[in-house]
C-alpha cells in the first residue's frame, strides 16, 4: 500500500499568530513533504525489497547503506515531518507539569533544556533536525541529524519533539535568523501536551 | 492551491515587504551585522544587488551577501584569533591543507572557509547575460562535459539530485580538463585538491523567497545571469596556475 501525505492536525493559517505563516505551512506540507512521499513511493513501487515494509523498517533498512541514500533520505524525511506537524500545536509553548518535572530532573531546569535543544539546533550545519529524545537509559537528552536521518536510524532514543531547521522551514518568516525560529518553536508552537513520556 | 498561486505572483516583486511586513522591521538588509574584525572581510559584491533581476532577486541577494556570507566572515575572524595559521596563506591554500590543521578548527575551515570560497566565487562568475563561453573554454566544454547543452542538463540534473543543502560545481585541473560534480554543505573541492572553474548554491537560502521550493526552475533562470568572461578568465588562471577560491 502506497504511503500518503497525512492531513495537518490544523489549518494552514493556524499557526500564523504564533510565527510560521500561511505560506510556510502551503508549501512545507503540500510541496516538499508531498515530495518525500512521491518520491519514496516511487522507489517502493521499483524494489520488491521495500514492498509491504512500514516507514520504520524501510527507514532502518536503508540506513547506512549509501547505493539506498535516496530512499533513506525520502523515508527518513517522510517520518520525520510526520512527527513535526504532531510536534507543533496553535496552543503551544505551555509545558505539563509531569513533563518539566523530567525536564528539571535530566537537564537542570527547562531553560537549560532549550538552550541544549537551541544548541543542537544552531549547530546543525546546513540541513537538518534538532531533536529531544528520550535515551535507551531512561534520560532525556538533545541531539541533532543532518538532512532526512532521526533518531530511528541513530538508535539513539524514542523521539518525542522533532524541530526542522531545513530552511525551507523558516525563510519565509525569519529568513536566515535560525536561532529566532527556534527559539520561537520552542517557546510558542511546540507541542509539549502531546509528548507521551 | 489557488491561494498559493495568487500569493506566489506577489513574489518578486516591491510588494515583498507588505507579504511580510516583518521585513520592515530590519536593519539594512545588504550591511548585515558587522563581522567580528580580524584578518578577513567581506568581498563586495561587483554589481548591484538587483543586477541578477529577475533571475535572483534584489533582496535574495542582499541577505545572501550581507548575512549568510558575512555570518562565515564573521568565523573565521573568530577562529583567527586562536589559529592564526588560517589567515597565513591564501584560503585555497588553507583549503587544500585541511587535514593538516588542527583538530580544532578543521571545523570551522571546513564550513565557513568553504563557505567564503564559494560565496567568493559565486558572486564574481554572476551579474553576466548567459550565453555562452569562446575560445580555449568553449571548446573543453565541448571535449569534457559533451557541448554546452549537455553541460547545462547534466550541471542542472546535479543540483536538483544535492539532497538537502549543497552546491554543484564545475571543477578544472592545471592541464584544463573539466569535470562535473557536487558537494553537501559548503565543502569545496579544494578540500580534495581540486580546483573550482565555477559553481551555483542550492542551499534553500540560495532561492527560496523567489522559487520556493522549486529548485529547478532557479538552476534553469540561474544561467541567464552568468558572466562567462568571468569564467574565462578562471579558466586561464587555472591553467596558469594563479586561480585562488
Amino acid at each position: 500500500m502506497a504511503f500518503t501525505l497525512p492531513a495537518l492536525p490544523y489549518t494552514t493559517t493556524a499557526l500564523a499568530a504564533k510565527g510560521m505563516c500561511q505560506e510556510t505551512l502551503e508549501l512545507h506540507h503540500g510541496k516538499h513533504h508531498q515530495a518525500y512521499v512521491t518520491a519514496l513511493n516511487g522507489f517502493v513501487e521499483k524494489d520488491a525489497a521495500l514492498q509491504g515494509k512500514s516507514l520504520d523498517e524501510i527507514v532502518q533498512l536503508s540506513n547506512g547503506n549509501a547505493a539506498m541514500a535516496p530512499v533513506f533520505n525520502n523515508a527518513g524525511q517522510h517520518w520525520n515531518h510526520i512527527l513535526f506537524w504532531e510536534n507543533m500545536s496553535a496552543t503551544g509553548g505551555g509545558i505539563p507539569g509531569a513533563l518539566e518535572k523530567k525536564l528539571v530532573e535530566d537537564f537542570g531546569s527547562v531553560q537549560a533544556f532549550k538552550d541544549a535543544f537551541k544548541t543542537a539546533a544552531t549547530t546543525q550545519f546546513g540541513s537538518g533536525w534538532a531533536w529531544l529524545i528520550l535515551g535507551t537509559d531512561g534520560k532525556l537528552k538533545c541531539t541533532k541529524t543532518p538532512n532526512g536521518s532521526n533518531p530511528l536510524a541513530t538508535g539513539e532514543g524514542k523521539a518525542l519533539l522533532g524541530c526542522d531547521v531545513w530552511e525551507h522551514s523558516y525563510y519565509l518568516d525569519f529568513r536566515n535568523r535560525r536561532p529566532d525560529y527556534v527559539q520561537n518553536w520552542l517557546d510558542n508552537l511546540a507541542n509539549y501536551e502531546g509528548i507521551t513520556l | 492551491m489557488i491561494a498559493i498561486t495568487r500569493r506566489r505572483a506577489l513574489f518578486g516583486a516591491a510588494t515583498l515587504a507588505s507579504v511580510y511586513p516583518i521585513l520592515r522591521s530590519s536593519p539594512a538588509l545588504g550591511q548585515g551585522a558587522p563581522a567580528a574584525a580580524g584578518p578577513f572581510s567581506l568581498p563586495p559584491l561587483p554589481y548591484a544587488p538587483e543586477a541578477n533581476e529577475p533571475s535572483i532577486d534584489k533582496m535574495t541577494m542582499e541577505i545572501h551577501h550581507g548575512r549568510h556570507h558575512n555570518a562565515f566572515i564573521g568565523n573565521l575572524n573568530a577562529a583567527a584569533k586562536d589559529f592564526p595559521q588560517i589567515a597565513a596563506m591564501p584560503m585555497h591554500q588553507v583549503l587544500q591543507k585541511i587535514g593538516e590543521m588542527p583538530e580544532a578548527v578543521r571545523g570551522v575551515i571546513r564550513n565557513s572557509g568553504g563557505g567564503h570560497a564559494n560565496h567568493a566565487m559565486f558572486w564574481t562568475i554572476m551579474g553576466g547575460k548567459g550565453g555562452e563561453p569562446s575560445g580555449d573554454l568553449a571548446a573543453a566544454i565541448t571535449r569534457d562535459l559533451g557541448g554546452m547543452e549537455k553541460m547545462k542538463t547534466d550541471f542542472n540534473a546535479a543540483g536538483v539530485r544535492v539532497f538537502g543543502s549543497g552546491w554543484v560545481f564545475v571543477t578544472v585541473d592545471a592541464a584544463g580538463k573539466l569535470a562535473l560534480t557536487s558537494r553537501p554543505n559548503q565543502d569545496n573541492p579544494r578540500m580534495d585538491g581540486q580546483m573550482v572553474l565555477m559553481g551555483n548554491d542550492v542551499w534553500e537560502h540560495a532561492y527560496y523567497l523567489k522559487y520556493q521550493n522549486r529548485r529547478a526552475d532557479y538552476l534553469t533562470g540561474w544561467w541567464n545571469i552568468v558572466n562567462w568572461q568571468a569564467i574565462e578568465t578562471r579558466y586561464a588562471a587555472a591553467k596558469a596556475g594563479t586561480l585562488g577560491i
